[in-house]
């Protein structure tokens, strides 16, 4: 076996297909987040793959930073939702607040 | 040889917590494999030779999302009666879902052929500061600027409310 760039193209599908379950079976606000981590995070593998097996050069390295850091910043705000919304309904289901239906 | 036995190690570490992460019933045993997953992630990256991108995946990812998480899991806890119980078939559109995704990946990404070689293994922080000094400028500024208004927006969502503040809200809006 040896090892290319198809392989990590499959672990970064595996991720992103584990991700996207996550985000739409889980009902705990916190485990979806969790769920969108590992699909930016199967995303960050593809472009760093391709950035060595394909360009050879240094772009999709830094486009991964930059999504590092667009990560970070969408946890902080998404977890001071999920705490505002426990503050207001005492969950963190996601099908709790749906105060805008009624 | 060696190296596919670290490949394939690094892979299993970051899928099989994955997998517990999505399925675990427990939030924060899914918070302790996400730990894993990560972990393993910034191994695949070191072994495709970005060794800053690794390190700063352990820094932010680890030292700062994933302590974030696990806070936020300790100040929302819902107590086991609260739980409602669902059956499994709630969980059948999303799983034919996410393996109608993968399947397609998959035969996408074996049917290619992506005239892929191995690129040179090099240091890459430098190259890295230097591009984002240069040709990345731009971005670089305006990621600073989305992360001040990440850092007011998240002070502002868990504010405690000030008390006159919190007497005329309670008159005009109705609470659930």
């Amino acid at each position: 076996m040896n090892i290319g760039l198809p392989h990590f193209l499959t672990v970064s599908a595996a991720l992103f297909s584990l991700g996207l379950f996550g985000v739409m079976a889980r009902r705990n606000t916190v485990a979806i987040l969790m769920g969108v981590e590992l699909m930016l995070n199967a995303s960050n593998l593809n472009f760093v793959a391709f950035s060595r097996y394909v360009q050879h050069g240094i772009d999709g390295q830094i486009m991964a930073a930059f999504v590092i850091v667009l990560a970070a910043a969408e946890a902080a705000v998404a977890l001071a939702i999920v705490l505002a919304l426990y503050r207001n309904y005492g969950s963190v289901h996601a099908d709790t607040a749906q105060s805008l239906k009624r | 040889m060696i190296r596919d036995l670290v490949f394939v190690l690094l892979a299993l570490l970051t899928v099989v917590p994955a997998v517990w992460v999505v399925f675990s019933k427990h939030i924060v045993h899914a918070g302790f494999a996400l730990l894993f997953t990560l972990m393993g992630v910034a191994g695949l990256y070191a072994f495709l030779g970005a060794d800053f991108l690794a390190v700063t995946q352990v820094m932010v990812y680890v030292g700062g999302v994933l302590v974030l998480i696990l806070f936020t899991v300790m100040m929302t806890h819902v107590p086991a009666a609260g739980r409602r119980r669902h059956g499994l078939d709630r969980y059948v559109p999303p799983a034919v879902f996410a393996a109608a995704v993968f399947g397609v990946l998959y035969k996408v990404i074996t049917a290619v052929d992506w005239r892929a070689t191995e690129g040179p293994t090099r240091a890459t922080t430098a190259e890295i500061g230097t591009q984002l000094m240069t040709n990345y400028i731009f971005p670089f500024e305006y990621v600073s600027l989305v992360l001040l208004a990440a850092m007011i927006g998240a002070a502002i969502l868990i504010r405690e409310r000030s008390h006159a503040g919190a007497d005329e809200d309670e008159n005009q809006e109705a609470r659930p």
